[in-house]
């Protein structure tokens, strides 16, 4: 992608001169207030997690995260992402088709509409369904006829956890199959291809590493979902119980070594997600639209 | 598919030789609908249904009151420290190369990816009176866990990507030779810097502020940890919605969650309203 003719110019900026850029002291003052900044609010916080969870040993660690209720937790929390996702992955393909490929009327009102559930509180996310779904909710009654439960159960987790992991997939796929054009997708189905070849075998292949990016995202909330899954939760150990929710529970029984312990698996998810999602912005950083600040 | 007569004039969408339009549109309109809309609408309609003595009963309530005071007060404070840092660090991140660039580069985003559980009780442990940096504040006086400075805290730490994120592309866009000519026609650094490249810097900022503080308004998870959630001191609005819950209050949750809603959506126009001004102003 790069211009060679350009790359030939670099050696000039990186030998700035005085005009562009700062003296020697004011960089170091900036490096190091930028440095001291990150190592005490995201490198401290990272560290504490394996510590305190380590504190009393690597014994008391496996046996914290080997009790029925954590492992439950872990199941539940696995669950939920494997239901959630996906489903928010189909959404997203198929909003992201609907607005990038057509023009349409009313399509920046349902882009807004997508990313709506960025600016409402977590709790409120999860307050929406028990109004919806509660004893005194507006479905409670007939809920309660027919014998569904969905509040306090699985189904209500699932729910808020796909409503504050929305807009994810979308995001990501929208700009960049906007960028993309419809040009590779016109020739596949002036060559024959129908609409379903078309999507496999040319839009799918183009988004992939966009596609992966989101749906990493996207996993990493759905495990990792606190506040709105609390309030549907209604917190019963060993049933509703997903990890984030343990932690809590562990850490209010003054459980240090439990909750940090299940705490250090969720930070573990969290590097690994980090990880992964570098490695996508170096390798594949043209193919991905949030690499490129959309 | 559902297109009307072409020779119409106000035409629903373009054709497109491209199919699917009709499958996709359907369905996600039909998932956001029953997965957002019905959901969020059911919470006006419950708070219209209240009527407006209830509801404005619930809304001049001290505990109401001083709990979004404490929301709204700490996501400011916090969004306004992580302007300053955040694009402080977006500035060395962009502009010097060091070893470890890369590894910083991808730090900033552990708030996005870290549960926010997770994040709560590691804060709350660090700055505890007994914690790692708890301690060295104590002597000085400074208590931080369980107080309203813990949850500025936490919602610097939920912030901060939000800054840096917002600012740092368009600190990559910026062109070098404009900081040249204007250093050839005798500007200084600090001149070039306050006069040439935060005005173009000026909306991006705007963008992160608001982006940081609406989300530290309704963040909960990182919070009631290292709050100590004393009413009329340090409960925070969201928190509030889940005690109301708990009692079976629904009136007042809703109405809370109401003005919370109602109180952002104004403050995005502000921010609209900012930012409109600034690319008036600063071009």
């Amino acid at each position: 992608m790069a211009d060679p003719e350009i790359k030939t110019y670099e050696p000039h900026h990186e030998s700035q001169s005085a005009a562009v850029t700062e003296s020697r002291p004011v960089r170091w003052v900036a490096m190091g207030t930028a440095f001291a900044f990150l190592a005490v609010f995201l490198l401290l916080p990272l560290i504490v997690v394996f510590h305190e969870a380590l504190a009393k040993g690597i014994g008391a660690y496996t046996e914290a995260l080997s009790s029925p209720d954590t492992r439950s937790a872990i199941r539940l929390t696995l669950l939920v992402a494997a239901i959630s996702v996906p489903l928010n992955i189909v959404f997203g393909i198929s909003a992201a088709w609907a607005i990038a490929k057509f023009e349409f009327k009313g399509k920046a009102f349902l882009t807004t509409l997508i990313d709506l559930p960025f600016s409402v509180s977590p709790v409120i996310s999860g307050l929406v369904y028990v109004l919806l779904f509660g004893a005194q909710g507006l479905l409670g009654e007939w809920m309660k006829a027919h014998g569904l439960v969905i509040l306090f159960a699985v189904p209500g987790i699932v729910l808020a956890t796909i409503f504050v992991t929305f807009p994810f997939v979308a995001r990501e796929l929208i700009p960049l199959m906007q960028e993309q054009g419809n040009g590779d997708e016109e020739a596949a189905l002036s060559l024959g291809a129908n609409g379903w070849q078309t999507f496999w075998y040319v839009t799918l292949p183009n988004v992939k590493w966009g596609l992966l990016y989101g749906v990493l995202l996207c996993n990493a909330r759905a495990m990792g979902e606190f506040g709105a899954v609390s309030v549907v939760s209604g917190h019963i150990r060993g049933l509703t119980n997903t990890m984030p929710l343990h932690v809590e529970i562990l850490y209010n029984e003054y459980n240090a070594v439990g909750a940090f312990a299940v705490a250090s698996l969720l930070a573990g998810l969290a590097l690994v997600t980090l990880v992964l999602k570098t490695l996508l912005e170096m390798r594949y950083g043209a193919e991905i639209a949030a690499a490129r600040g959309h | 598919m559902n297109t009307g007569p072409a020779k119409a004039g106000w035409r629903f969408r373009q054709p497109s030789v491209i199919p699917g339009f009709g499958l996709t549109l359907g369905f996600s309109l039909a998932y956001l609908t029953l997965i957002i809309l019905i959901p969020l609408s059911g919470l006006v309609w419950r708070s219209a249904a209240l009527g407006w003595t209830d509801f404005w009963a619930i809304a001049v309530d001290r505990r109401t009151l001083n709990a979004l005071k404490i929301s709204f007060g700490t996501a400011f404070i916090a969004a306004a420290v992580n302007v300053v840092f955040g694009t402080i660090v977006a500035w060395v991140l962009v502009r010097y190369r060091f070893p470890g660039r890369r590894i910083a580069d991808a730090m900033v985003d552990l708030p996005f990816a870290l549960p926010t559980a997770v994040a709560g009780i590691a804060l709350t442990s660090l700055y505890a009176p007994n914690g790692w940096i708890g301690q060295l504040l104590m002597p000085l006086g400074i208590k931080v866990a369980y107080t309203p400075l813990g949850i500025v805290i936490a919602l610097v730490f939920i912030g901060l990507p939000f800054v840096v994120r917002t600012v740092q592309p368009i600190m990559e866009e910026i062109d070098k030779e404009v900081e040249e000519a204007a250093a050839t026609l005798g500007a200084n650094r600090f001149q070039i810097i306050t006069r040439v490249l935060f005005p173009g810097l000026a909306p991006a900022i705007i963008t992160g502020f608001s982006l940081a503080f609406a989300r530290g308004v309704g963040e909960y998870g990182s919070v009631i940890f290292i709050a100590g959630n004393l009413p009329f001191k340090s409960e925070i609005a969201p928190l509030l919605i889940v005690i109301r819950l708990e009692e079976y209050n629904y009136e007042a949750a809703t109405a809370i969650a109401a003005i919370m809603l109602a109180l952002s959506f104004v403050m995005l126009l502000v921010v609209n309203l900012a930012q409109t001004w600034s690319r008036k102003r600063y071009g």
